[in-house]
């Protein structure tokens, strides 16, 4: 008897989010900005909180982002990363003021404040995910 | 007005704690102990006026305890879907309730099957408050509550220098203390060691870092001030009561500071409604789904600065005869995971100097506060009137 493996979770993209991932699946990470005060706000989301606009546009990251904090998953809380483990999950500070969160790959010492880039992986299904390395 | 002092908690119930309720349903827990709490406070079943639900996620709402209990005119209800600061919650709620005159005797029951029902890893996800992480977090293998908290934990560290010794630290004492209590989960000794070598979960989490699993069911009363007077148990005044919300507080990783949690606004309100300080607190149960979240809610509690948490539970301070004796019934931790209505109900018997041999000597004022995903905060300030 064959057991199918369960799925990892795949997002279900809102109407505000849908841009954002569309954005990662052509290799982009596209951040929502206010078109009215021009606040950049992350995660997606309807409303400005700063001016309360429902005007947004979207910005190309920099790519460019240091390490704010991380853990390294030991424990399978779910069957399909269970032959991931361990991995680093870091929360990343992007230059454009809000923050990530993605598996880091490829660093020898994690530190806050360590300089990261953001790349991309396919994650099947036409899904694609951020990913951080070490920069330079 | 002031809402402080002007409700009581009457009644406290529980259940066995255990890792298999042998076929008991959620259901059926919450009767018992609300069974339990009910004549604790020399109530009649029908006397019960209004119901708060804690969590409000898990298969039973008030009309349940109507049809069960035979309530013959319930006046209010309402839930407090809080995560684990929804039992804290549902304490406000309920003193807001008789305070302003909606009824009388709230009960207040929450029970779960955390280990024979479904797992955390799954549970969560059914939560509105995770519905952010969800999308955006959990794709990429952030999936339960360790590897969200974590990063606090670990920004913490870096930080400010607290190490997972002075984690280990909280879960030893709380340990100490669940071997006291007669109806805890956990009660093998634990060393510093034994918690160094316990696996990893997410790091710097390590399992003993972590809350059990556990089925059961706790339920207490809240009643108006005046009425408590007439009943069994000595009076436990509800003195402050206060709820907060962390910045993002739909996820922490947006979060501006990371080391803050709600609790640090909701305490100074809380102390403030008292009219006391955290000198004043004789013994505090503290919400503790993980050991670093105990030492950061310290810190928000004002017990210690901000980054001082580390040295502050250093050597038994949380212990019986340390400086602020913490989690005296094994918490989550050790004893069970009942979302912190086993914390209201140890506060109330601390109080009413019913501890046993977890007794905190001359108890009068005291503190209990809740910790709800992601980082929402609640507290009760109570005393022996
Ligand atoms: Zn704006």
């Amino acid at each position: 008897m064959i057991t199918a493996m369960p799925s990892k979770p795949v997002p279900e993209p809102t109407p505000e989010s849908r841009p954002y991932w569309q954005g990662l699946a052509e290799g982009r990470l596209v951040l929502q900005r206010c078109a009215d005060c021009g606040r950049v706000r992350h995660y997606p989301r309807p409303l400005c909180d700063a001016c309360h606009s429902f005007a947004a546009d979207w910005v190309e990251a920099s790519g460019a982002a240091t390490l704010h904090s991380w853990t390294v998953a030991h424990h399978p809380y779910h069957p399909a990363f269970r032959a991931e483990l361990p991995y680093v999950l870091a929360t990343a500070d992007l230059a454009e003021g809000v923050r990530l969160v993605a598996q880091l790959r490829g660093a020898a010492v994690l530190r806050l404040g360590l300089p990261l880039r953001i790349g991309f992986e396919p994650a099947g299904e036409g899904l694609v995910l951020p990913v951080l390395r070490p920069a330079g | 007005m002031t809402l402080g002092g002007k409700a009581a908690v009457t009644g406290i119930g529980e259940t066995d704690y255990t890792r298999d309720a042998g076929g008991r349903g959620v259901l059926t827990l919450q009767l018992e102990a609300s069974l339990a709490a009910i004549a604790d406070a020399g109530l009649r079943p029908a006397e019960i006026d209004g119901i708060v639900m804690p969590i409000g996620l898990g298969a039973t709402v008030a009309e349940d305890f109507v049809t069960n209990l035979g309530i013959p005119d319930l006046r209010f209800s309402t839930t407090t879907p809080l995560g684990g600061a929804g039992a804290v919650a549902a304490v406000q709620c309920a003193a807001a309730a008789v305070a302003a005159g909606l009824c009388r005797h709230v009960l207040l029951p929450l029970g779960r099957t955390g280990r024979t029902g479904s797992r955390i890893g799954a549970r969560i996800h059914q939560m509105p408050q995770f519905r952010t992480v969800g999308e955006f977090e959990a794709p990429v293998g952030a999936l339960a509550p360790a590897q969200y908290y974590a990063p606090m934990a670990r920004r913490h560290m870096e930080l400010f220098g607290t190490t997972s010794r002075q984690l280990a630290e909280i879960a030893v004492t709380t340990r100490q203390h669940a071997i006291l209590n007669g109806n805890a989960t956990m009660t093998a000794p634990m060393t510093i060691e034994d918690h160094q070598a316990s696996r990893m979960i997410a790091d710097p989490l390590r399992l003993l870092d972590c809350s059990l699993e556990s089925d059961g069911a706790a339920a207490v009363v809240v009643s108006k001030a005046d009425a408590a007077g007439d009943l069994r148990q000595p009076r436990v005044l509800l003195t402050g009561l206060a709820e907060g919300h962390p910045d993002s507080p739909s996820t922490i990783t947006q979060r501006p500071d990371m080391t803050r949690l709600g609790l640090a606004k909701a305490a100074p309100r809380a102390f403030a409604m008292a009219g006391v300080t955290p000198a004043d607190i004789d013994v505090a149960e503290i919400y503790d789904c993980f050991t670093y979240i105990v030492l950061c809610q310290l810190e928000d509690l004002g017990f210690c600065g901000k980054g001082e948490g580390g040295a502050f539970v250093e050597g038994g301070a949380l212990g019986l005869g340390g400086r602020l004796p913490v989690n005296t019934h094994g918490g989550l931790l050790s004893q069970s995971h009942m979302a912190g209505m086993n914390h209201v109900v140890e506060l109330v018997r601390q109080l009413r100097g019913q501890a046993g041999r977890a007794q905190v000597a001359d108890a009068e004022v005291g503190l209990v506060t809740g910790y709800g995903d992601l980082g929402d905060g609640t507290i009760a300030i109570m005393a022996r009137a």
